[in-house]
């Protein structure tokens, strides 16, 4: 029988699932994703595309990439039986897939070591990313320290505001924070600014966005950097218990997190797969950040999806507690899912959030990032729900550390 | 035939080169538009592209991101553009209006009922930004039957094979971004653009507009001299801005640039 470790090393080139074959071969996922970007930018997304694919059947670069996510990022992760809170809430054993202790502290670092190694590849000297709390620019400037690239990081003033300890982090480590003062300011403006310097810069630049959305390859591209989650979490299950989750679960910003644990689960019908949006102050009163919940289809940012949009087509302002999900549009992938029935989608509040942030951080000894507490509020109120002898994963997607500024002040407590 | 394709037959026939203003819809304020239109065609404009304001306009440059933002505080909706245009052709049959702008307004209008009521308004062409062709079917299906013009855009980075399959779909004319950039970025490099159209013409038998990087009278000239229209966006946009307080002031600044333009576009012509 094959170990977890084993299982790993052969994963990252594995194939996408047999039976579910998306996107296809224009980046489509039914109606969704695409490439609706300016012409500029179409050489360079062919060219990325064309690399991509070359490189994941590479034997080489596979094996650099699975070194890298052992020995740098720290994978595998641990799948932990989160045992106390499965007891307190009195149904569903819980399984926490442990990103959180990642290098850097969340998920996004198993993307970024993936594409800037393709940027290494590529020979592209720089590289810029997008950020909303922080997170993926910490990850993409500290790969791009570790290779010696030039690294400039685009992120709202609002988020600038909240997200202090990471914006010094990404300092630290010799990357450029800009901070982007058009739009709404957070970070569906960082990603229009990023744009902007990609394509002027296109020739010695790679974009390495943190989410599995923009124009294709991206949220494909993402998404396989990712799938390692879904991948080990599937082994650490079927090894732990014999058999697979009877719900994996995640919040969704962009969706990375969620869509890296999804994947590997699509062809196991019986397994549910539940997204987790940002209600903010709740979905009546449209302060919120709930595309799949709550908005509908449209074109942002190089590809179709669902978006909080007014009646006149304008991308409409945004409300969470958690920088990370403060985003009007979602990955395409997750819009098909919706659509298609596979994977079902909820919003949980802001209060709801929070509450989950404390019993986890009481409970357990792990404090989560809000990000990650909407999936954890949502575990929360499924759980008691479900037998005892049936599993819940949640992917724990990063750790609270960053977010201490924004829960000390709601306790009225300034650090 | 096209009100587009007949401005370029005439202006081709008479040697003379276009020049093609672009401003955004609404910007500073509603009011401003039409009169500004009236006042560019006087100073010697060839065809207008008309900006839609939209929120997230990932491919233009500070200044033009400013006008949007203006037009869109005064809650200019992509319908209330279709309103300018049809107050502007009430007075003007014969120049051509291009609205420029991004995908999104005109999704959620749906493209269907957005080329039935632009046709209606008196609007010639569309140039979506984030519409490459292989994103186009749906767009080009809704508008071709109501005789619109769907106007591509090409780049420094667009190679033979992008550029021939832009060819067998562009109508009107074709847009030569001249700088990888953003709208306002940039120096001109006219060797290299005169290269790229020489490139482009071996394929696309339309006329070739040049845009982005055109500041005044010399650049214009040298544009002038290698393509089909000279595309002027920021530039007036800049200006517009500067007068955001004092709108009544607008068309004349304009007209004034717009007539430097001209004469340097002219000249070049003759020389």
């Amino acid at each position: 029988m094959a170990t977890i470790a084993d299982d790993i090393q052969q994963s990252s080139a594995a194939p996408p699932q047999p039976g579910y074959a998306y996107p296809d071969a224009a980046g489509h996922f039914g109606r969704y994703g695409g490439r609706f970007v300016p012409e500029t930018l179409m050489h360079p997304l062919a060219e990325l595309t064309a690399a991509y694919e070359r490189y994941l059947k590479d034997p080489a670069f596979v094996a650099e990439l699975d070194n890298d996510l052992r020995d740098y990022v720290g994978r595998p992760s641990p799948l932990y039986h989160a045992e106390r809170w499965s007891r307190e809430l009195g149904g569903a054993q819980i399984f926490l897939k442990r990103e959180d202790l990642n290098h850097t502290g969340a998920h996004k670092v198993n993307n970024t070591v993936g594409q800037a190694l393709l940027a290494k590849r590529m020979g592209k000297t720089r590289i810029i990313a997008e950020t909303g709390a922080g997170q993926h620019g910490v990850a993409s400037a500290t790969v791009a320290a570790r290779m010696g690239l030039e690294c400039v990081v685009y992120m709202g003033e609002v988020d600038v505001a909240r997200q202090q300890a990471n914006v010094y982090r990404m300092r630290l480590l010799g990357a450029t924070v800009v901070s982007v003062t058009s739009g709404s300011r957070t970070l569906k403006d960082a990603l229009n600014e990023a744009m902007r310097d990609w394509v002027t810069n296109v020739d010695n630049t790679f974009y390495i966005i943190g989410t599995v959305a923009g124009p294709h390859p991206y949220p494909a591209m993402v998404r396989d950097f990712q799938a390692v989650i879904g991948r080990e979490t599937r082994a650490q299950m079927l090894e732990r218990s014999g058999r697979l989750p009877d719900v994996v679960m995640a919040c969704v910003g962009g969706g990375s997190n969620a869509m890296g644990l999804f994947y590997p689960f699509i062809d196991d019908a019986d397994v549910r797969m539940i997204g987790v949006e940002a209600g903010g102050d709740g979905l009546a009163t449209g302060r919120h950040a709930a595309p799949l919940c709550a908005g509908k289809p449209g074109v942002l940012h190089g590809n179709r999806t669902y978006l909080m949009e007014d009646d006149n087509g304008q991308i409409q302002d945004t409300h969470s507690i958690s920088a990370g999900l403060d985003y009007p549009g979602v990955g395409p992938e997750h819009a098909w899912l919706k659509d298609s029935g596979r994977a079902e989608y909820v919003s949980v509040t802001d209060d709801e959030a929070l509450a989950a942030f404390h019993a986890l951080t009481r409970i357990e000894g792990i404090i989560p990032a809000l990000e990650t507490s909407h999936a954890l509020a949502y575990a929360a109120k499924l759980a008691p729900t479900m037998r005892r002898d049936q599993t819940l994963v949640v992917n724990l997607s990063g750790r609270g550390d960053k977010d201490m500024d924004t829960v000390a002040r709601l306790d009225g407590i300034k650090l | 035939m096209s009100r587009i394709t007949t401005r370029f037959e005439r202006l081709r026939a008479e040697g003379r080169t276009a020049l093609i203003p672009f401003v955004t819809a609404g910007d500073p304020s509603p009011d401003v538009t039409v009169p500004l239109m009236h006042r560019m065609v006087a100073a010697g404009a060839d065809l207008i592209e008309l900006g839609v304001p939209f929120s997230d306009p990932m491919a233009d440059g500070p200044v033009i991101q400013r006008a949007t933002e203006r037009a869109l505080a005064a809650g200019v909706s992509l319908r209330d553009v279709l309103a300018m245009v049809r107050a502007f052709r009430a007075e003007d049959a014969e120049t051509p209006v291009v609205l420029m702008g991004y995908l999104n307004p005109v999704e959620v209008m749906g493209a269907e009922t957005f080329a039935v009521e632009a046709a209606a308004a008196g609007v010639d062409g569309a140039l979506v930004v984030d519409v490459p062709p292989e994103e186009a079917d749906a767009l080009a299906g809704a508008l071709r039957p109501q005789g619109l013009d769907l106007v591509y855009l090409l780049a420094p980075t667009s190679d033979d094979e992008r550029i021939g399959r832009i060819g067998a779909v562009a109508s009107g004319f074709v847009y030569y971004v001249a700088v990888k950039g953003v709208t306002g970025a940039g120096n001109l490099d006219i060797d290299a653009v005169a290269a790229k159209l020489t490139e482009i013409r071996r394929q696309i038998t339309l006329p070739v507009g040049v845009g982005f990087g055109i500041k005044d009278g010399p650049s214009a000239a040298r544009v002038a001299a290698v393509a089909d229209a000279v595309i002027v966006g920021s530039a007036i946009v800049g200006r517009i801005e500067h007068l955001a307080e004092t709108p009544a002031l607008i068309p004349d600044a304009i007209g004034g640039f717009l007539a430097e333009l001209r004469q340097a576009i002219d000249a070049a012509d003759k020389s």
